[in-house]
């Protein structure tokens, strides 16, 4: 990948990466086709409502502590900042700090849409400066400024002297990519443009970025982390504009999520020779502990991780094999971003679940460095194949594969899909939590959580008895596909 | 004109894909980007019949936008028909198609013979907010839907009050405002939540009288059904809240409906005997506690901030410090609305500021002396503000974060019992 940080509009992913909404088929023949540069993705006729990007985008930005987000456009695109001040109040209290992140609208209206408003922005902008005195500050499109071609660049470059801190537009016109993930390469983006400063001369440092969401295992892993000497940096949440800036000093990048850190792990690597750790994700034992093999490596310390590999398995591993008994056999549908789904599928095959489809949100082709993402290549490496499609939360087609399919169980991880699946009788994981299946103690716990889940169904069974499912007869006897046609 | 809207509480007018969503068996089909539904629905309380993410979404993408999404927008009404089991299509426009110039109208008017009826509102969101939005499906439904009939069925009273969603009480709300009306001998009709929807639209024509509670959303669309089926509306602006209002509210209604003064007063007094039963009982909580004193002050859109402010000092004998109104009321109702804040009991006056920068509404909070510690009933963003204060807080309107509500409710007399409860729930956490 060749990143242009003078430039704050980037591709999209479907545009950088060759990734894809709309697939049917099999992991195998997804990634055969894939690596031989046949995959064409598809489209759809008909499609359910999904994620914008800016939502990801935006609520990534704003979850640094004192920045100000102005969104310009309708006040429909703003409305996040309602979540996002609830967000960053809560996240800060939970780690006994404080923040002052605002996210400010423009509620544009329709002589806006006809006449500009960037002359209103521009006094937005130095308004929010004067009001809070943000640490840095993001000015973001909407697809409405976006069209009339607002140009929120020169606004920023214009205002830049005056407001003295880093100040960087973004461009979050929602139509561009159906793929919400290029949210978080557009806020990685913006954040190596203007925050992040080329590493200071002398500076050694112990420090690991970890790029996550919502901090949970905050404290559990700079405890994990001592035993290797190493001292993790958490992104974005919370992160300080002081600490943003030297993430350059680091020696390395990981990443809970490929698809939430690729863009800026590879861009660190590239820019400041920052390497970024490019294993299968933590979750399950050999997840982990491939991951951790990997970090020692890159940074000098794998007797340290062997030491604690060691120690660890002995701990947990007789506990995981005792649960693994009593859930060996069950099948299970999952849908999540292609970050989790394809590792997600790892730990059910290691737990001994037997996966019959994994619906992928989106699919990466290849990673910025243009390698098949990790995940994937295990599965092949270790002959493990299942039905898959990829399918932007297109709900209609999940009730359709849970109705055909029955499993014991389905795992997601968008809010609103569990539900789903719920009222169609099947038990639903909500594997929300992006350290719900971390290391060997959370692996062991969530496969616990899926015993109880499974154990116990009786709320599904009496919301199912009793909901009328709104999918007409017709839909569930078509084919999952019916509505693809050729990407265009 | 664009504006620094800081602290937002409204979204924009495709917002409105809740007001139908409330309808039962109707499903919003979105002819917008992807995320707006997400963007725009509630994380709680709507995983119903339908759910934002299965809304029919066009999911327009910058191809759509430089050569018309008007195909997409045609095959995704024409197969939602066939995926999703609904009585009503409402197809809502997001900013892209409106700005583009896609024709909507057309496209949804090749449904016309289509076994489920299909409707078009604009709910461009640069072209108001989601109380507008609201106003533009009641609009479509009487326009595109709604036929004329010359049947009445007498006593049939079409309620029409709080914006579904936005307003975390309404379903509540609409079902105590029903039963009161009906105690009057009266037939409530409304068309939102469990078991209303489409069968209940039928009705709106043949009713005898159109029922607005409300400051200003819903007066064009009562205008409107006037014009259209000659229904007389009785537009009643404040939201009745406990005893003093609610007994004006029916009194109101039975004399707009020719309800009879005995049948009238003999509900009342039914009703305010119970509720002085409780009021006296917890009258030592009203006046012995350190925590609250008398200023208030309510942060929301003015329908609630005139019914609070009408409760609170003429039922419990507090005193209105600011109100303040951030549903960026439209000019032409201003006016009227001030006044209705300066009708209170004892000849006092409320200030009612019309304000959508949440900074301004907080810097007037801190300025105002409330005589001790202020209670403010508010959205989310004024709770940090209020413990700053060492304030009392309530968060009674959007965003709502401290409070899950089903079905209860602040509307009549019961819910004026319910808004006290909470109001107190949080006064005896604390000893000063």
């Amino acid at each position: 990948m060749a990143i242009n940080l003078s430039n704050s509009n980037i591709a999209t992913r479907e545009n950088r990466i060759g990734s894809i909404t709309g697939y049917v088929g099999t992991l195998k023949d997804l990634a055969t086709q894939s690596s031989c540069g046949t995959l064409k993705g598809c489209s759809r006729c008909f499609s359910q409502s999904s994620t914008c990007l800016s939502s990801c985008g935006l609520s990534q930005l704003a979850a640094i502590r004192d920045v100000a987000v102005i969104h310009h456009g309708p006040a429909g695109c703003s409305v996040t900042g309602a979540s996002a001040y609830y967000m960053s109040k809560v996240m800060a209290k939970k780690r006994g700090v404080t923040s002052d992140t605002v996210y400010i609208g423009t509620d544009m209206n329709e002589n806006d849409t006809i006449f500009g408003s960037t002359e209103t922005l521009r006094k937005v902008i130095l308004e929010v400066n004067k009001r809070y005195s943000p640490k840095a500050i993001f000015v973001s499109s909407s697809c409405a400024t976006g069209i009339i071609g607002e140009d929120i660049d020169s606004i920023v470059e214009d205002v830049k002297e005056e407001v003295s801190v880093p100040i960087v537009a973004v461009h979050c016109e929602g139509f561009k990519s159906r793929i919400w993930a290029t949210g978080f390469d557009i806020a990685d983006h913006a954040v190596m443009q203007e925050i992040v400063q080329p590493p200071r001369e002398g500076v050694v440092s112990n420090k690991i970025n970890f790029k996550n969401f919502f901090e949970s295992a905050r404290p559990e892993i700079i405890e994990i982390f001592k035993n290797f000497d190493l001292e993790p940096v958490f992104l974005y949440c919370n992160s300080t504009v002081e600490e943003l800036s030297h993430i350059s000093e680091s020696l390395a990048t990981t990443c809970i999520c490929g698809t939430l850190g690729n863009y800026l792990g590879n861009a660190l690597e590239e820019k400041y020779g920052v390497p970024y750790i490019r294993s299968i994700n933590q979750c399950g034992i050999k997840g982990f502990e491939t991951w951790l093999r990997e970090i020692g490596k890159v940074t000098g310390r794998s007797e340290k991780v062997e030491a604690y590999i060691a120690s660890e398995r002995e701990k947990y591993l007789p506990q995981i094999e005792e649960v693994k008994k009593e859930l060996k056999g069950l099948t299970a549908v999952l849908g999540m971003g292609p970050g989790y789904t394809f590792e997600v599928s790892r730990v059910l095959d290691e737990l001994g679940i037997k996966v019959v489809w994994a619906l992928a949100w989106h699919y990466d082709k290849k990673y910025e460095n243009g390698d098949v993402p990790p995940s994937m290549k295990y599965l092949l490496d270790n002959d493990i194949n299942f039905e898959t499609s990829v399918s932007d939360q297109q709900n209609y087609e999940v009730m359709n594969i849970l109705n055909k399919y029955k499993p014991d169980m389905y795992l997601s991880r968008h809010p609103g899909s569990t539900v789903w699946a719920i009222k169609n009788g099947t038990p639903a994981i909500y594997v929300a939590d992006e350290y719900m299946i971390f290391g060997y103690k959370h692996t062991l716990e969530f496969a616990k959580s899926i015993l109880d889940a499974v154990k116990n169904r009786s709320f599904e069974e009496n919301l199912a008895r009793r909901s009328k499912l709104p999918y007409t007869d017709w839909w569930y006897k078509q084919n999952v596909d019916t509505f693809f046609e050729e990407a265009k | 004109m664009a504006k620094l809207l800081d602290k937002q509480r409204y979204k924009c007018a495709l917002g409105a894909m809740q007001t139908v969503q409330a309808i039962e068996r109707a499903l919003p089909v979105l002819h917008s980007g992807p995320g707006c539904a997400q963007k725009l629905s509630e994380s709680t309380g709507s995983s119903g019949y339908f759910s934002p993410n299965i809304f029919p979404c066009t999911s327009i993408n910058e191809k759509d936008v430089v050569f018309g999404g008007v195909k997409k927008l045609n095959s995704t009404i024409e197969n939602a028909l066939k995926v999703i089991d609904a009585d009503l299509y409402v197809v809502l426009t997001g900013c892209i198609p409106e700005i583009v110039g896609d024709d909507t109208q057309e496209v949804v008017s090749r449904f016309k013979d289509s076994e489920k009826p299909v409707i078009y509102a604009p709910t461009a969101g640069f072209k108001g907010n989601n109380y507008i939005g609201h106003e533009q499906v009641v609009d479509a439904i009487i326009d595109q839907y709604l036929e004329k009939t010359d049947e009445k069925e007498k006593g049939l009273v079409n309620i029409w009050a709080d914006v579904p969603y936005q307003d975390l009480f309404w379903l509540g709300n609409i079902r105590e405002l029903e039963k009161l009306v009906a105690e009057l001998g009266l037939t409530p009709n409304t068309i939102f939540g469990y078991k209303r929807g489409i069968e209940n639209i039928n009705k709106i024509p043949k009713a005898e009288y159109n029922l607005l509670i409300s400051p200003w959303v819903g007066l064009k669309n009562v205008k409107k059904l006037e014009r259209k089926f000659g229904t007389p509306y009785l537009h009643y602006k404040t939201l009745p809240i406990g005893a003093t209002e609610t007994s004006k509210f029916l009194r109101a209604v039975a004399e707009f409906t020719g309800v009879s003064k005995e049948k009238t007063e003999e509900v009342i007094k039914k009703h305010e005997d119970y509720y002085f039963y409780l009021i006296e009982r917890y009258a030592d909580l009203f006046l012995e506690n350190r925590v609250i004193n008398k200023q208030f002050s309510v942060v929301s859109d003015a329908h609630y901030a005139l019914g609070i402010t009408k409760f609170l000092a003429n039922d419990l004998g507090l005193v209105p410090a600011k109100q303040f109104i951030t549903d960026d009321t439209p000019q032409s109702y201003r006016e009227d609305i001030k006044k209705e804040f300066k009708e209170l009991n004892f000849g006092i006056e409320a200030e009612a500021v019309f304000e959508t920068d949440g900074y301004k509404i907080h810097s007037q909070i801190k300025e105002h002396d409330y005589h001790g510690y202020p209670l403010i009933l508010g959205g989310y963003y004024e709770k940090e503000l209020t413990e700053d204060l060492k304030g009392n807080f309530l968060n009674i309107s959007w965003p709502v974060q401290n409070k899950v509500v089903f079905d209860s409710y602040y509307a009549g007399y019961s819910g004026g019992i319910r808004l006290i409860e909470d109001i107190y729930t949080i006064a005896v956490q604390r000893f000063n």
